[in-house]
């Protein structure tokens, strides 16, 4: 069956290209990569280079110009399909809504039976520390609480893909790699095939098992490196020497393309 | 509490002098009589309900102003947000409506729909209308785009994306909206009532007035004035319940 084959989701000469006034703006690659079920893979690229673009490709949220994106051997049309959960980096909390009606938004509107939803979110808030604050509004909580929440309102629904868009980006160091602790405990505990897009070489490092790099615009694969992990894995992997050679590694390839996204004439 | 007590002051302090002003005839009671006696006239005007049918007409029509704008306002409001080019040939001329005296339109009115309500629910509908498109347009502005991914990412569709994440998040904006279409359409009302209009709470004041009638004329507008205060205030305070959720607590 194709749903156990062990490629989840594969592009294929992706592109995507914006049509305006001053002509046609070439924003994304071509772009051919696999992602492995129960994957978690980074990419990373300089700013600009298309990465938000590619996981709104991926996530049905606008159609690429040419190539073909699949999730689960199906071609990826003109919704989100099912099994898709996507975090994005500015705050999408619901602010009329308290932390538990935030969480179960998704299962109300899926009609998903009230002693299913209840467990469920039970589970998501005993998993992001949230039993608290269910009653909380977002207005009461930190950015990093709010992107909790926003991460249960994904788990919830028990995406088998989940897609985040930088989601630690407006969060502090500290925050970041606790933050990044958890998302590996919720990736081993769900078993879902992780795509992180960010722009912080460390972030991707500690956590991904294989980390994309990409060039600046029009965003196109560069190398993807195999960081070797184990599984069972914790943000303190940061103090190894492996560690270090990674985003050196990293930040070689990331170099010029990130000064050629600053100044593109100076290149 | 020490605010509560201000705004008492505020309130009864000038009305305390105008009384005495008014008790030592500095104030002479044809020109005004003392608030306390305005208050006995509200009072013996409520008892003997010979107004009833006067109220009623106002209230219906004001309510009838109020729907409409709410209603025609909110449908506008998101078709020019829609719509870039309509939106930018209508949003400057938004600014000068208010300028505009609609009252100036009445004898136009009157010859197009007759001397019945007509007239005056339109002018209370033309004033409040507006402020209701201009909420709808801040509110709907207002939404992060981000929220409209998160409703795709939920596989919402338009009409459950406009009812449980577009609308939900505009509504202290649409809010705001109501408020003023209530205050216009019922400064639009009442005034057209006043100028021409053979019912109404606006016209009794007016007869009032052309009579020297001020045992009527006061209590009756003490009456606009409570009515205008009360509504005004309930809906303030349902604002203020409605945003308190959103700010931080």
């Amino acid at each position: 069956m194709v749903i156990h084959s062990p490629i989840h989701v594969s592009l294929r000469g992706v592109t995507k290209a914006y049509e305006s006034k001053l002509g046609r703006t070439h924003a994304l690659g071509p772009i051919d990569i696999d992602l492995r079920r129960s994957e978690f893979v980074a990419i990373v690229g300089p700013s600009g280079c298309g990465k938000s673009t590619l996981l709104d490709v991926i996530a049905a949220l606008i159609p690429p110009s040419a190539g073909l994106v699949t999730f689960e051997g199906r071609p990826i049309g003109n919704t989100v399909p099912d099994g898709i959960g996507v975090v994005f980096q500015e705050n999408a909390c619901f602010p009329w809504l308290n932390v538990a009606d935030n969480i179960t938004f998704g299962l109300r509107r899926q009609s998903v039976e009230k002693p299913e939803a209840e467990r469920r979110l039970e589970d998501a808030l005993q998993l992001m520390g949230l039993q608290d604050f269910a009653r909380a509004f977002p207005a009461q909580l930190s950015g990093g609480m709010r992107q909790r929440v926003c991460i249960a309102r994904t788990l919830v629904m028990q995406p088998r893909l989940i897609l985040l868009d930088e989601p630690f980006g407006a969060l502090d160091q500290q925050t970041r790699l606790l933050m990044g602790d958890e998302l590996l405990r919720i990736w081993r505990a769900t078993g879902a095939t992780v795509l992180l897009i960010t722009h912080a070489l460390d972030e991707a490092a500690m956590l991904a098992d294989r980390v994309a790099v990409m060039s600046a615009r029009p965003g196109k694969i560069l190398e993807v490196i195999e960081t070797t992990w184990p599984r069972e894995r914790d943000s303190q992997i940061v103090s190894m020497p492996e560690f270090g050679a990674i985003t050196a590694r990293l930040w070689t390839l990331l170099r010029a393309q990130s000064m050629q996204a600053l100044r593109p004439e100076a290149v | 509490m020490h605010i509560v007590f201000y705004r008492l002051v505020a309130v009864f302090l000038p009305l305390t002098i105008l009384e005495i002003l008014c008790r030592e005839h500095v104030i002479k009671p044809l020109i005004l009589p003392a608030p306390s006696r305005i208050l006995l006239g509200l009072w013996s005007v409520v008892a003997k309900g010979a107004f009833n049918a006067a109220i009623l007409k106002t209230l219906a029509n004001v309510g009838l102003a109020i729907v409409l704008s709410i209603a025609v306002g909110i449908a506008a409001g998101a078709a020019i947000h829609r719509s870039r080019h309509l939106r930018a040939l209508l949003e400057p001329l938004f600014s000068t409506y208010y300028a505009i005296p609609i009252y100036a339109f009445y004898p136009l009115f009157i010859v197009v729909f007759g001397l019945g309500d007509a007239p005056q629910v339109l002018i209370g509908f033309m004033l409040a209308v507006v402020s209701m498109i201009v909420g709808t347009l801040a509110g709907l502005d207002s939404v992060p785009a981000v929220l409209g991914k998160t409703a795709r990412v939920m596989q919402l569709g338009p009409v459950k994306t406009l009812r449980s994440v577009t609308m939900p998040y505009a509504a202290p904006y649409l809010f705001t909206g109501v408020k003023l279409a209530v205050a216009y359409a019922f400064i639009g009302v009442i005034g057209a009532e006043f100028i021409m209009s053979g019912t109404g709470l606006g016209y009794e004041i007016r007869f009032a007035y052309d009579n020297l009638d001020n045992d009527v004329m006061y209590p009756l507008i003490l009456l606009i004035l409570i009515i205008a205060v009360a509504i005004n205030m309930s809906l303030d305070r349902w604002d203020r319940v409605l945003k308190s959720r959103r700010e931080r607590g």
